[in-house]
């Protein structure tokens, strides 16, 4: 059995050291790319979200490299990712790329289900081990997580242009190979050690801007088109709402670890603006704005999927919260026509805006 | 004076509406409806709503604006997270009230009370009796208007069940007589939309009498009844959580399965998230076994009803001559 699953940003350092902690075969598919995309968009529907058609890319091109089983996430609804996996099966099914597939999704009935579920991928193996297995790969989701909260910090103060991302893709390798957890406790040492050496002016100030929305598109870099590096290289600093290791504790682990900050933040503060979840992480996205506002960030922007339903009732709602909390919100979609150049000259255009507005306020306050 | 309650005409209006209507009226409300669908009621629509929201939604922004024009005192836009056991309906629907009041201004009132009943049928009441507070009615006495009302609602759903659609039968609720289709029929064609796309006749370019007039019978997924929906979803691997969804991919399955039909158009609405799911494992469904036809129909704000009429007249033809050849 070799096992794949879909690609979102560094998730596949996380679930590839889960498996391979117990010694399951594991294929990483290739990372997305323009021919991930194209191979999605052919055989996807039209007006799926950009998640599904990165997903169908990912497993064309994962089973080109022999995987044969897909482990993928599932939910209830009401967002359209709880049938992902159900109509990915069926477009795979037609194009007669064969897998089987195990969805770790909340259980109908018992937690049994859940429970065969998981059978099916460790096969025999103790619980107990699975359990260290689990752990193993949230602890390497933190660890990369710290790592790329440094770059978010040093890369809009880098000397050479570059020498984060060069640093940021060393460190993620560091810990991608660590196999116990002595090893990645090391490896976590020597990868911030490399993220420290950056030569960086590390007292320049810069702007402030969150980055809000859509998980998917928040952590995939390919899916929003590096943001998070155009945006540092134009010195601005960046804060993401969403990180792997917090979606993991808030929904996995029911936020049962502790010193992570969790999503309840948010959520806290979304009314009045919105009063009820919307599935997905609509609310989250109200309430991140709000939130980000009263840290003092100088701006957000919000990431989505064309056609993302809950993201859609964000979108019509962050006007209104932008004017009350007196913070510029600009929201991006995604989907398969993204051109770098066109979403560069807006990111200047924002960050210009963001600085001008800057320059005033201290002006007035001084 | 009665309170007046604007009921806006999208939406879930073409499940519910008698009900509402009963239940409001039983607590001593006015009850008024948004005007029918025009053009000038979408482009407002359009025009307060955001760029990448779906069809029904800029229409239902539409309807709203209508029935502010309208100067009600009241309007009626419950936050519909549930209406049956661990389903939902669309996230949209469940940010609506807030997205309608986030954009349209000059608002009156807004009766936003959660439909909630994911968890238990009874939850229902958390709603009638919130409603109820609204006309000064106690919990009890809003529970028995709101019980009062349901055998209409039943009513109106075996009318459905009989093969009238949402109008007709409203129109038999009020005492209507409803006027046979004057040319006789020789196919039967599904039609497989979400309600307030299909029975809206501006917004599916009066796609159902326009097939009526060409000499098609139709029939749509409320036409059959929850069990052969049931029956229908049975295949699917996993629960569907939407409840229309649920209800369109049921339906078609079922009138597939059982060869009741000659073909089936399945209409999406633009950007409508659930029909890129539903109608595509639909169409695979359907296409795999190869034995009716099925076309596929996007509705957009763009009016072109020129187009449509070419294609619902070729899918026609076409299934006058597979039945002549088969």
């Amino acid at each position: 059995m070799k096992v794949t699953f879909p690609h979102m940003g560094y998730m596949y350092v996380s679930l590839k050291g889960m498996l391979e902690y117990l010694g399951i075969d594991v294929v990483v598919p290739p990372a997305c790319s323009k021919k991930t995309l194209t191979l999605g968009v052919k055989h996807s529907p039209e007006f799926a979200c950009l998640p599904l058609k990165l997903n169908i890319g990912n497993f064309i091109e994962a089973k080109e490299l022999g995987a044969d089983t897909i482990m993928m996430a599932g939910g209830c609804g009401p967002c359209r990712f709880g049938y992902y996996a159900y109509v990915e099966n069926e477009i795979l099914k037609d194009l007669k790329v064969d897998y089987n597939l195990v969805v770790m999704e909340p259980p109908e009935k018992h937690i049994g289900e859940l429970l065969g579920r998981i059978r099916k991928i460790t096969g025999n193996r103790p619980w107990l081990q699975i359990i260290k297995a689990l752990r193993f790969g949230f602890l390497k989701a933190k660890a990369v997580d710290e790592v790329e909260v440094l770059s978010f910090q040093i890369r809009p103060r880098e000397l050479v242009r570059g020498s984060t991302d060069r640093a940021l893709q060393k460190a993620i390798n560091l810990i991608d190979e660590a196999k116990t957890t002595t090893e990645l406790t090391i490896a976590l040492e020597r990868a911030k050690e490399l993220m420290r050496v950056v030569p960086a002016e590390r007292e320049r100030p810069a702007l402030r801007v969150a980055l809000i929305g859509e998980i998917y598109t928040l952590l995939e870099p390919y899916a929003n088109v590096n943001i998070e590096r155009h945006l540092g290289q134009l010195g601005v600093e960046v804060d993401r709402s969403m990180m792997l290791s917090q979606w993991v504790n808030d929904h996995l682990f029911m936020g049962l670890v502790r010193n992570i900050p969790s999503s309840d933040r948010f959520k806290k503060v979304a009314a009045p603006y919105l009063n009820h979840f919307v599935g997905g992480h609509g609310l989250e996205t109200v309430g991140s704005a709000v939130w980000y506002a009263r840290q003092g960030y100088d701006g957000a922007i919000q990431v989505l999927p064309f056609t993302c339903m809950p993201e859609i009732v964000a979108q019509s709602i962050l006007p209104k919260v932008s004017a009350e909390v007196d913070m510029p919100i600009m929201t991006l979609i995604m989907d398969e026509h993204s051109g770098e150049a066109g979403l560069i000259t807006r990111l200047e255009a924002f960050i210009d805006l963001l600085k001008r507005k800057k320059e005033q306020k201290e002006a007035l306050t001084s | 004076m009665p309170i007046r309650v604007g009921i806006p005409r999208a939406l879930l209006y073409y499940y519910y509406f008698p009900l509402w209507k009963e239940f409001l009226e039983r607590l001593g409300a006015e009850v008024v409806v948004s005007d029918r669908t025009t053009k000038g009621i979408l482009t407002s629509g359009v025009e307060h709503c955001v760029d990448e929201a779906c069809l029904p939604i800029k229409l239902a922004f539409g309807h709203v604006k209508n029935l502010v024009d309208k100067g009600v005192d009241v309007i009626f836009l419950p936050r519909i997270v549930s209406v049956a056991q661990r389903e939902y309906i669309c996230p949209k629907f469940l940010g609506f009230p807030d997205m309608v009041k986030q954009n349209i201004p000059g608002l009156p009132r807004v009766l936003d009370t959660t439909i909630n009943v994911r968890k238990k049928q009874q939850d229902i009441h958390l709603f009638t009796r919130e409603v109820g507070a609204l006309f000064n009615h106690g919990a009890i006495k809003s529970r028995l208007a709101y019980l009062l009302s349901m055998p209409t609602h039943f009513q109106y759903i075996s009318l459905l069940e009989q093969g009238y659609l949402p109008e007709e039968a409203m129109g038999i609720l009020k005492g209507k007589k409803i006027k046979e289709n004057p040319v006789a029929t020789d196919l039967k064609v599904a039609v497989i939309g979400h309600p307030y796309n299909i029975y809206d006749p501006f917004i599916s370019m009066n796609l159902i009498n326009r097939l009526r007039k060409f000499g098609a019978e139709v029939i749509t997924a409320d036409n059959l009844t929850e069990q052969m929906v049931n029956e229908g979803v049975k295949r699917l691997p996993k629960k569907l959580f939407w409840t229309m969804s649920r209800r369109m991919t049921g339906g078609a399955l079922n009138l597939h399965d059982r060869n009741a039909v000659d073909g089936i158009i399945h209409v999406a609405a633009f950007a409508c998230g659930p029909d890129s799911m539903t109608g595509e494992l639909i169409e695979r469904y359907i296409r795999r076994d190869g034995k009716v036809p099925f076309m596929n129909i996007n509705l957009d704000e763009h009016t072109g009803e020129a187009g449509v009429v070419t294609r619902l007249e070729a899918f026609l033809d076409m299934l006058r001559w597979r039945k002549k050849a088969v």
